[in-house]
C-alpha cells in the first residue's frame, strides 16, 4: 500500500542507504508514463514488480524489476471518461494503487473501482461507485482491511454528499456505505457510538447542524489516506469541507464534515468521532493523514493518532476514544487560537470571520490549509514525524454560490500569497510527543508530495522545481540532491529489489492543486485561477514543465 | 460664454445616449446553431478557411450584454473552473490560445454544446440570448471587443486588471495541445 503499513507511518526499516552512502546514490532506471498531468501516485513495489498509476487517464503499468532496466510487464487502461476531466476541481490525480493477495486495487477519475490480476493485468472485477453529472470523482489509494477495500468519493468543491464504502475484495460488491452528512443511520451513527466531546454528541447532528436540506449538497468527501488498526479492530478516515466554501450559505456546526471517524471496517458503524474544524470557514478539509504511533504520554503508553490539519495544527488524539491529547502549530496561523482542550472545540479570531461580500486580508493558513493531502511519515528511529507543507496566506472574499449539479459550488473569491518569510514551503521535523518543530527546510515552492523516512536515517522528498532530496533525519541536513524532469508532487518509495539491493522510487510530474498553473498552462496574470493558487504560484511555470515520468535510484 | 457650459453639457448628455442600443428582448430569430464556424485553420483546395469575424458584433460591442455576460459568467458557474480568466480545471480564457476555437460562434458553441474534455454542455440549461452574452463576455477577458463596450472595475475582489484595461490578445492557432492529444495512445 501507498502508506507502507496500515499505520500509515511511511517507515522503512531498509537500511543499505545510509546518511554515510546516500551520496552515492544515482539513476538505476526511469520510465515515461505519457502523461502531462500531476503524479501526486506512489510507485508499489510487490515482490518483482512495481506498479504506477498515471493521473486521468489512470493507466496501470506493471513493470519488471527481475530484468535488467525494469522493463514494462503489462498496461491496463481503464479508458474513463474525459468528460470527469471537467468535474476534478484541483488536476485530474491518482494517488496510487494498493495490493492485496494477488489484485491490485485503485479508483479512477470517472468513479470507477478496478480490481487487476496483479500478475496479468486481467481485470477481475469493475464497478462504477459515483456519477460525474453530480460532480463525483474519485482520487484516493484504497485501503484492502480484511478482504474489504474501503474507498471514497471526492468532489467536496462540486456539493457531492461524502461517502465511505467497503467493497467486497472478490467481486466488487458493496458490503457498507456510510455517509458523511445526513440522518444517524446513513452516517452509521448507532449504539457504539461514543465521541468523546459534548459538541460531537446529538441525534442526526448530520441533518440538525445545516439549514433545511443544505446536508443533501453539503460535501464531507472522502479522499485521504485510510488508517487501520488491527488491535483495536478500528478504521479511521477523515472528511473533507462543507460545500460551499462560503460559510454564510450553511449555518451550523456542518456535520460530519471536517470530521476523523473511526469505524469498525466489517459494518462501518462509527465508535467515535471528532470534528477538527465545526463550521468551517477556509476549506479545510479533514482529510489529512491520521497516521497511528503510541507513544510515552504523561507517563502511561497511549495510543495515539497524529494528525497535522489544515488549520496549522498538529493534533495528538488518543485513537481509542477520540480525546485530544495535544494540538500544537505547525504554521503561522491567525483565524484562531488553537483548539480549547476541556471542550475540544477550535477557538474562530472572529476578526477573520469571512462575512459575505467583504474582503478580508491576510488570512494565515490558506484553503489549501498549512498542508494539503501531501503525507507525512513517522521515523521508529528518531521519533519524529516529518511534515511536509505550505507556508501561504491568502485574501478571501465570501460570494453568493449556486448550486447547479455538475458545476463548481465554492463561493468565495480566492487569491493567495508567500507567508511570512516569503518561502511557500517547508519540511519539518516535529516532535510529537513535546509539539513542537525540531527541523525545518525552507523550500520556494509547498512541498506537495510525500516523505519517506528509512532505518538508514534518512528523509526522502521531493520539491516542485524537480529536485529529489534524502536529508538527515536528525539534523535536516540535505545529504543529497537530484534535479528530475519536472516538478515533484508524489510519493516516494524504497524497496529491496530482486538483486537485494535497496531502491528509492519517486514518480516527477508536476500538477496538483499547488502545480496546475503547469499542467493545466493556467495565466498567471489572474490571481483568483487555480481557486486562488495561482497568485502564489506565478513563477513554477519558469522553472519547470509538465511530463510525468518515474525515477528509481540504488547505490553502484 | 455663460451658456456655453450648458450646452457642451447637453451635447455630451445627447451624445452619451447614442453610444449604444440595448437590446432588452432578444430577437426571436437569434439562435446559436446556425452559423458554419471552421476548428481548424487547414481546408482542402485554395481559399483556406472560412472566417465570419462579424458573428457575435451585436453582442461584443454592447456593454450592455458584455455586463450581463459578466454576471451570468459568475451566475452559472462558469467561474468555478475558469476563474476570473485565468483558469483553473477549466481552461484559461483571456490568454491567446483556443483549443476549440477562439471566435464567438466556436465559444457560444463550446458553452452550448459542450466539448469532449469536460466542457458540460449547457443547450436547453442555458437560453440562447444567455449564452451569447457569457460568449461576448468571454471574448471580452481577452479583449476581442471594443475598450469602451468592455466592462470596468468588479464589485468583488480584484483579481486582475478590469477587462477595460487588459491588454488585446488575438487568438493564436498554435500553441496548445489539447488534451485528448496528450494522453498515450
Amino acid at each position: 500500500m501507498p502508506t507502507k503499513d496500515t499505520a500509515a507511518t511511511r517507515y522503512s526499516g531498509l537500511s543499505e542507504i545510509t546518511t554515510d552512502n546516500v551520496k552515492d546514490l544515482r539513476v538505476a532506471f526511469t520510465f515515461s508514463t505519457g502523461v502531462n498531468k500531476g503524479h501526486e501516485g506512489a510507485p508499489l513495489v510487490v515482490g518483482g514488480s512495481m506498479f504506477i498509476i498515471s493521473p486521468y487517464p489512470n493507466i496501470v503499468y506493471a513493470l519488471d524489476l527481475t530484468r535488467p532496466g525494469a522493463p514494462l510487464k503489462w498496461q491496463y487502461n481503464p479508458k474513463p471518461d474525459a468528460s470527469s476531466q471537467g468535474v476534478a476541481c484541483c488536476d485530474v490525480v491518482n494517488r496510487g494503487p494498493t495490493y492485496s493477495d494477488g489484485r491490485l486495487f485503485f479508483t479512477t477519475l470517472d468513479a470507477h473501482v478496478v480490481a487487476l490480476d496483479a500478475e496479468t493485468g486481467r481485470e477481475a472485477w469493475n464497478v462504477k461507485l459515483g456519477e460525474i453529472n453530480r460532480g463525483e470523482t474519485m482520487t484516493m489509494a484504497p485501503l484492502v482491511v480484511k478482504d474489504k477495500v474501503i474507498v471514497g468519493i471526492s468532489g467536496g468543491e462540486y456539493g457531492v454528499r461524502g461517502w465511505i464504502q467497503a467493497l467486497d475484495a472478490a467481486d466488487g460488491k458493496s458490503l457498507w456505505k456510510a455517509y458523511s452528512t445526513g440522518p444517524d443511520r446513513d452516517v452509521k451513527i448507532g449504539a457504539e457510538f461514543k465521541p468523546f466531546y459534548e459538541q460531537d454528541r446529538g441525534q442526526d447532528l448530520g441533518v440538525a447542524t445545516w439549514p433545511p436540506n443544505a446536508w443533501e449538497i453539503g460535501g464531507g468527501t472522502v479522499w485521504g489516506f485510510t488508517t487501520y488498526d488491527p488491535e483495536l479492530d478500528l478504521i479511521f478516515h477523515g472528511t473533507a469541507n462543507p460545500g460551499p466554501w462560503n460559510p454564510n450559505q450553511r449555518p451550523g456546526d456542518n456535520k460530519w464534515t471536517n470530521t476523523v471517524f473511526a469505524r469498525d471496517p466489517d459494518t462501518g458503524e462509527a465508535r467515535w468521532a471528532y470534528q477538527w474544524n465545526p463550521h468551517d470557514l477556509h476549506d479545510w478539509d479533514g482529510i489529512n493523514e491520521n497516521i497511528l504511533v503510541d507513544v510515552e504520554w504523561q507517563g502511561k503508553t497511549r495510543k495515539a493518532l497524529v494528525h497535522p490539519d489544515r488549520n496549522g495544527l498538529v493534533y495528538l488524539l488518543d485513537r481509542t476514544t477520540g480525546e485530544v491529547l495535544s494540538a500544537n502549530f505547525y504554521h503561522p496561523v491567525n483565524t484562531h487560537q488553537g483548539v480549547d482542550l476541556k471542550t475540544g472545540r477550535i477557538k474562530i479570531n472572529a476578526g477573520k470571520y469571512p462575512h459575505e461580500n467583504e474582503v478580508i486580508r491576510d488570512v494565515c493558513p490558506t484553503a489549501p490549509g498549512a498542508k494539503d493531502w501531501s503525507p507525512s511519515s513517522f521515523s521508529h528511529q528518531t521519533g519524529l514525524l516529518y511534515i511536509p507543507h505550505n507556508n501561504l496566506c491568502m485574501d478571501w472574499e465570501s460570494t453568493e454560490a449556486n448550486y447547479i449539479a455538475g458545476t463548481p459550488y465554492v463561493g468565495a473569491e480566492v487569491r493567495m500569497h508567500a507567508g511570512p518569510g516569503g518561502h511557500r514551503g517547508e519540511l519539518s521535523a516535529w516532535d510529537v510527543v513535546a509539539g513542537k518543530e525540531v527541523w525545518t527546510i525552507k523550500e520556494r515552492f509547498p512541498v506537495w508530495g510525500g516523505t519517506l523516512a528509512t532505518a538508514g536515517g534518512l528523509i526522502f522528498y521531493g520539491n516542485m522545481e524537480g529536485w529529489f532530496k534524502a536529508a538527515d533525519a536528525r539534523t535536516g541536513e540535505v545529504l543529497w540532491q537530484f534535479k528530475t524532469s519536472s516538478g515533484i508532487i508524489g510519493q516516494p518509495t524504497t524497496y529491496r529489489g530482486p538483486d537485494g539491493k535497496q531502491y528509492v522510487a519517486i514518480l516527477s510530474g508536476v500538477g496538483g492543486w499547488a502545480g496546475s498553473i503547469v499542467s493545466g498552462d493556467l495565466d498567471p496574470r489572474d490571481g483568483t485561477a487555480a481557486l486562488g493558487f495561482v497568485n502564489a504560484m506565478a513563477d513554477l511555470k519558469d522553472v519547470t514543465t509538465k511530463g510525468g515520468t518515474l525515477y528509481a535510484f540504488a547505490l553502484p | 460664454m455663460k451658456r456655453l457650459p450648458p450646452i457642451a453639457a447637453a451635447l455630451v448628455f445627447l451624445s452619451a445616449c447614442e453610444r449604444e442600443d440595448r437590446e432588452f428582448r432578444p430577437s426571436p430569430v437569434a439562435g446559436e446553431g446556425d452559423a458554419a464556424i471552421a476548428l481548424s485553420s487547414i481546408a482542402p483546395g485554395p481559399g483556406g478557411t472560412e472566417m465570419r469575424a462579424d458573428t457575435g458584433k451585436a453582442y461584443e460591442e454592447n456593454a450592455y450584454h458584455l455586463s450581463e455576460g459578466k454576471r451570468l459568467f459568475t451566475w452559472f458557474n462558469c467561474k468555478g473552473c475558469h476563474a476570473n480568466g485565468g483558469g483553473g480545471s477549466g481552461p484559461a480564457l483571456m490568454d491567446d490560445r483556443w483549443i476549440y476555437g477562439g471566435e464567438f460562434q466556436n465559444i457560444v458553441q463550446s458553452i452550448g454544446e459542450g466539448r469532449p474534455n469536460g466542457m458540460p454542455s449547457f443547450r436547453g440549461k442555458i437560453p440562447d440570448e444567455l449564452i451569447m452574452q457569457i460568449a461576448g463576455y468571454v471574448r471580452s477577458m481577452g479583449r476581442h471587443v471594443p475598450m469602451d463596450a468592455a466592462p470596468g472595475r468588479n464589485d468583488d475582489l480584484m483579481p486582475r486588471p478590469s477587462e477595460h484595461r487588459l491588454p488585446s490578445s488575438p487568438a493564436v492557432t498554435g500553441g496548445t495541445v489539447p488534451p485528448s492529444g496528450q494522453a498515450p495512445q
